[in-house]
């Protein structure tokens, strides 16, 4: 069996170029489901161009990263919101 | 709720092969020197980046696989038909080599060596690799928290770190699960790693171990199943899928 996805651990590396904190351990809910997690228990699909991010409840895409050599894509529109401990 | 770290800059560093060595027949160590690196938390992984003459570059995630030391650290890679980039950890690289990391990165499949709870490891394949940094970290630490690891492999010539495991102290239980072939002395003809020997080797769930499973998705998702049948609460499984096959 070959598996398409790996899960939201992977997103902890991409993220870290983005975000002060370490989001994997951020809880966010899916904006179509409600379903709450933390973000390293997400479903990450890597075989594109960036990183996809979908809901282990519904599969609705939670979240996209795109990088080019200058420029870096978040689309986070799937996520109602994402909780961090403060800092 | 402790509060979240601010963390540096991730930056790439230069880490230089000093030392490989092959493990059974379907992975390598490379032992890394990293100036600069100040340690992980046993779980984490880093990013390896490789980069051709021509500027092409290929960057995966490996997981770490030593007890946190400043200045060094180990990647166990599993041997792959194919690829970009673990091809050539596992045949080429040599003492001497260089690349680039960048880490500790992940705070969510750790174990923190504060938490008294017993730990339940469950590994499949190569997954076992972040588990013998938290093996290794807690014997370092010299952590009287009592661990057991359900390791399923296809047979014992798979079996990553097999001798380590078995001169392991007492406050570390080992049970196998060989999918394929088991050895003369196993008390378990080969199968998958079902629900009795979770029941037999692991932890009861009135304990509340805190429960670490890393594998390929489909035995993830299979042993994460188990243990929630069994009655672990869903809040003390922690999970890494690494994809790949089963």
């Amino acid at each position: 069996m070959t598996d398409t996805w790996v899960d939201g651990n992977e997103l902890a590396g991409p993220l870290r170029e983005i975000f002060a904190v370490d989001v994997t351990v951020a809880h966010g809910q899916c904006v179509h489901c409600g379903h709450r997690c933390t973000l390293a228990e997400v479903r990450v699909y890597s075989r594109a161009p960036g990183l996809v991010a979908r809901c282990p409840s519904c599969e609705a895409v939670l979240l996209r990263v795109v990088r080019s050599p200058a420029r870096v894509w978040l689309d986070l529109t799937g996520l109602a919101y994402l909780e961090f401990a403060a800092p | 709720m402790a509060r979240a770290a601010v963390l540096g800059r991730l930056t790439w560093r230069v880490a230089t092969v000093v030392a490989a060595r092959d493990e059974g027949e379907v992975a390598r160590t490379l032992v890394l020197d990293v100036p600069g690196w100040t340690g992980h938390a046993p779980g984490q992984h880093v990013d390896l980046r490789l980069t051709a003459e021509d500027g092409y570059s290929a960057q995966r995630s490996y997981s770490i696989a030593s007890a946190p030391v400043d200045g060094r650290l180990e990647l166990t890679v599993q041997r792959v038909a194919d690829g970009e980039v673990s091809p050539y950890l596992v045949e080429v690289a040599l003492p001497g080599d260089s690349f680039e990391v960048r880490g500790p990165i992940g705070g969510y499949f750790v174990w923190r060596g504060g938490d008294p709870s017993p730990v339940l490891l469950i590994a499949g394949g190569s997954g076992i690799v972040p588990l013998m940094a938290m093996i290794r970290t807690r014997s370092a630490n010299g952590s009287r928290v009592p661990f057991r690891l359900l390791y399923s492999t296809r047979s014992p010539a798979t079996a990553i770190y097999a001798d380590e495991l078995a001169g392991a102290d007492p406050g570390l239980q080992v049970a196998y699960a060989y999918t394929r072939h088991a050895p003369p002395d196993s008390p378990r003809p080969p199968g998958r790693l079902d629900g009795a020997l979770l029941a037999e080797a692991g932890w009861p769930a009135e304990l509340a171990p805190a429960c670490y499973v890393c594998g390929p998705t489909g035995f993830v998702e299979a042993m994460a199943d188990l243990l929630v049948n069994q009655g672990h609460a869903a809040d003390r499984i922690r999970t890494e899928r690494f994809g790949g096959t089963t």
